[in-house]
């Protein structure tokens, strides 16, 4: 083969390589990325009922409760205009609290109970996950309930220190 | 008064930056020497003065002088001293200090080790590392200047993030940014060459050991940072997929792309400007990490202060630094390509190959990092990228790059004859895919097709190299050949065949834990045996245990294997005395084929039951023995004499094109 031949049979493999990594690539994430949306979406049914999503918001006060025996827990999630109730069973991370903002990834029961698979709650005092704070400054704006409460949560977000959440 | 003078080494250190960057590459261009000769004096007193504010941070934080708000933010007197020392790079300031201490260290050992450089090349080299540091120090004192004091000073500090106080994460910060910083080196060994249209072997083999020695800090922070992971966040994973993860990654994928490039680029002269692109790549996508912890853009487990006016310099930044850079590129690149030829079956097509990969995978771990940036510009909402993408890009990829790593070291330069290759190569190639077959089968041991894949792969890569090494032995002239060649100045090969080694150590690690790896939730009273693979985990209930600035629940656990008590474990849940929040100590029984770990969740209902999780992790440290002999191989190639050796050889050129004119 020319030296011309060689470099077309190169670049054409290239242009091949990418083009399907690409295709691949875009094809897997449509199945592997899980969209968030706050309890007032879940409620107005916007969320999908048959996919994977993430569910934020504060934990309602005082609606932490452990099953008797087993590991199974259920809370209120909260953004101040309306409420979920979310099921998990398994350990909780270090951070999750009452009144605190936590994020949830599974999917919505037929009973209107979002049955997660995992939870992520923040990492420091300081710290809101990005979403959950949108979530509650777009309550305020709507000026639904309790609005300086949740105004008061949100300003928080943009000074934390070593932050973040993990996954379990 | 101390702080001040910390603050003031570091104006000054901007100071020298500035003529750094100008006066050495200002003489380059017009020839005058003394001009140029500046280059290395500036570099050693930009390094003094770094150091000197380095030196000022840490007195104050050993000496618990809360009137700095720094300190008061991430110390405090309990705080045992060897933390007192790594909470300097605890938080965002500090850890910006340490990065331009490094840039400085870095700039020092260019001047220091390239005594045969040409002039006006190391002057051109020191002044992009000028114009680098110009921009950071701007970052540090503008934005984010650790010695700002507070008032009124607080009696107490905050206290260091539980998290980081531990050893592991002592070292972990320094390894990565020196990788981060180092491969500013081979950036601005590829802009000075750019600027001086001069890129020939001699470039390439100045800056391989530099990019070597820069990919073997940043493998072992990044081994680091898992293994710290998955000790101290209890939760037993070794790889999160994590943003900042992430950033870390992608440099590391396009620096082992360009160390290849490099070997190219210096053996053959081909693969130019494709090498240069790489070195540029490499840097910004380190400063692209710094832009993603610091602005705190993305969620992740170690997101820093979120501020945006940092954000928006980093932005500001990087645009320039990337903008610039390839703005040069485009103008000076097709005056320097060219090169080597070659034939499709090649020991530098095998090499392209891996190298198309590794930039493959480097964009794909960009594209899922960034996803979420892009949806929610976009308007297509918010989304996240859960880690099988991620997995399933990179088990989609990798198999063809270990393919061709298996071919290429036995492969000849230029041209070589797929007959030869198939006559070396029969062997290893029948043999892995009988361990393919076994193991997918599962016929000897249960197994699936993914089992199957990696410890095939992994069986190809060993063998090959044991067959590369054989010929390359009987070209020594048997094992006399190996000493000679370690004694004396070809360890390079040595380090390449160890490193490779090391990839296929790290597929049977990742395999087997990914597939044979067990993990149990469950709710256990004192008193209750559980049993995992063979081992029985008896539960003798949890005792409050008081440590030196924290108070914790210490469970334990006896550990049986067969009748025979094998370990006792004592995994704690702790709440630091400075702050609420509670932090889970993993119990961890570590061995060279499994590890057996045990972590408490919380405690349930009144008989003192705990939320217990229980792991059995076979294979899991051979994932950090990889990154070892992957930093051990790097070593070896360093200390390749020829680097040493070459460099007086080369005849000293009067400078590049632009000098002359």
């Amino acid at each position: 083969m020319k030296a011309r031949q060689k470099r077309l049979v190169l670049v054409g493999l290239a242009i091949v390589g990418v083009g399907v990594a690409a295709a691949l690539a875009l094809k897997a994430l449509q199945s592997n990325i899980s969209y968030f949306f706050s309890p007032t979406q879940v409620q107005a049914k916007e969320a999908p009922a048959d996919h994977v999503f993430r569910l934020g918001g504060l934990v309602s006060e005082g609606t932490v409760k452990r099953a008797d025996d087993g590991l199974t827990v259920t809370f209120d999630v909260t953004d101040m205009a309306e409420t979920v109730r979310v099921s998990y069973t398994g350990i909780l991370p270090d951070l999750f609290k009452e009144g605190q903002g936590a994020v949830a990834r599974g999917r919505l029961g037929a009973d209107g109970v979002f049955y997660a698979e995992e939870v992520l709650a923040k990492h420091d005092e300081e710290y809101m996950p990005p979403e959950v704070a949108d979530t509650l400054k777009t309550a305020h704006a709507k000026g639904m309930t309790e609005a300086a409460d949740a105004a008061r949560v949100a300003e928080q977000t943009g000074y934390g220190s070593a932050a973040g959440t993990v996954a379990q | 008064m101390i702080p001040e003078l910390g603050h003031f080494a570091l104006i000054l250190a901007l100071g020298l930056a500035l003529v750094q960057s100008v006066v050495p590459l200002w003489g380059s261009f017009n020839g005058r020497r003394p001009w140029m000769e500046m280059a290395r004096p500036l570099a050693w007193g930009q390094l003094t003065f770094l150091a000197v504010a380095f030196a000022c941070l840490l007195q104050a934080f050993l000496t618990d002088d809360f009137s700095v708000r720094y300190v008061a933010e991430q110390s405090n007197t309990l705080l045992p001293q060897i933390y007192k020392v790594s909470a300097l790079w605890g938080g965002h300031e500090g850890s910006l200090l340490l990065w331009v201490l490094m840039l400085g260290l870095w700039g020092a050992a260019v001047a220091a080790f390239s005594r045969n450089l040409p002039l006006p090349m190391i002057s051109r080299v020191i002044a992009v590392q000028g114009m680098v540091a110009i921009g950071f120090l701007l970052f540090t004192l503008l934005t984010s200047n650790p010695f700002e004091r507070l008032f009124p000073i607080p009696p107490e500090g905050r206290d260091l993030n539980p998290l980081l106080q531990d050893p592991g994460l002592a070292v972990h910060p320094p390894m990565l940014y020196m990788g981060y910083v180092g491969f500013s080196v081979a950036f601005s060994f590829a802009i000075a060459a750019l600027i001086g249209g001069k890129l020939d072997a001699a470039w390439a083999r100045w800056s391989r050991p530099w990019t070597t020695v820069a990919w073997i800090f940043l493998t072992i922070g990044i081994a680091l940072g898992s293994w710290w992971a998955y000790y101290e966040l209890g939760w037993g994973g070794w790889w999160f997929w994590d943003p900042v993860e992430n950033a870390s990654f992608m440099p590391w994928l396009a620096g082992t792309a360009l160390m290849h490039s490099l070997a190219v680029t210096e053996k053959r002269g081909a693969f130019k400007s494709w090498t240069v692109l790489l070195a540029i790549s490499a840097f910004s996508l380190s400063l692209l990490g710094t832009f993603l912890v610091r602005s705190g853009v993305l969620t992740s487990v170690h997101a820093f202060a979120t501020d945006p006016s940092r954000g928006t310099f980093i932005l500001a930044f990087l645009v320039i630094v990337i903008g610039g850079s390839l703005a040069l590129y485009a103008w000076r690149a097709p005056a320097v390509s060219g090169g080597g030829r070659f034939d499709l079956v090649s020991r530098e097509s095998f090499l392209l190959v891996n190298n198309l990969l590794l930039a493959a995978l480097a964009l794909l771990v960009l594209f899922g990092t960034l996803a979420p940036l892009i949806y929610e510009a976009a308007g297509w909402g918010k989304i996240s990228v859960g880690f099988p993408w991620f997995n399933t890009m990179f088990i989609a990829l990798s198999p063809f790059l270990v393919l061709a790593m298996g071919v290429g070291p036995s492969t000849r330069w230029k041209h070589d004859e797929p007959g030869r290759l198939a006559r070396l190569l029969w062997v290893p190639l029948i043999l892995s895919l009988g361990v393919l077959a076994l193991a997918s089968t599962g016929l000897m041991f249960p197994g699936n097709l993914w089992v199957g894949l990696g410890l095939g792969l992994s069986t190809w890569l060993v063998l090959t190299h044991l067959v590369s090494l054989k010929e390359r032995l009987r070209n020594k002239g048997g094992l006399g050949g190996l000493i000679g060649d370690l004694r004396n100045r070809s360890r390079s090969f040595y380090g390449m065949w160890l490193a490779h080694i090391g990839v296929a150590v790290f597929i049977v690690g990742a395999t087997v834990v990914s597939n044979f790896g067990s993990e149990t939730d469950l709710r256990m009273s004192p008193g209750d045996v559980h049993e995992v693979a063979g081992y029985r985990f008896q539960f003798n209930g949890a005792q409050p245990h008081d440590g030196p600035n924290f108070r914790a629940q210490r469970g334990e656990f006896v550990i049986y294997k067969g009748e025979r008590q094998i370990d006792v474990l004592h995994p704690e849940k702790r709440s630091y005395l400075s702050g609420g929040m509670p932090m889970t100590e993993a119990g961890i029984d570590p061995g060279f084929l499994r590890d057996l770990y045990v972590s408490l969740g919380e405690p349930v209902g009144t008989q003192g039951d705990w939320a217990v999780r229980i792991y059995y992790k076979p294979y899991v440290r051979w994932i950090w023995l990889a990154g070892i002999l992957m930093a051990l191989g790097g070593l070896l190639a360093v200390s390749d004499g020829r680097y040493r050796t070459a460099r007086k050889r080369v005849p000293v050129p009067a400078g590049g094109g632009l000098a002359r004119a």
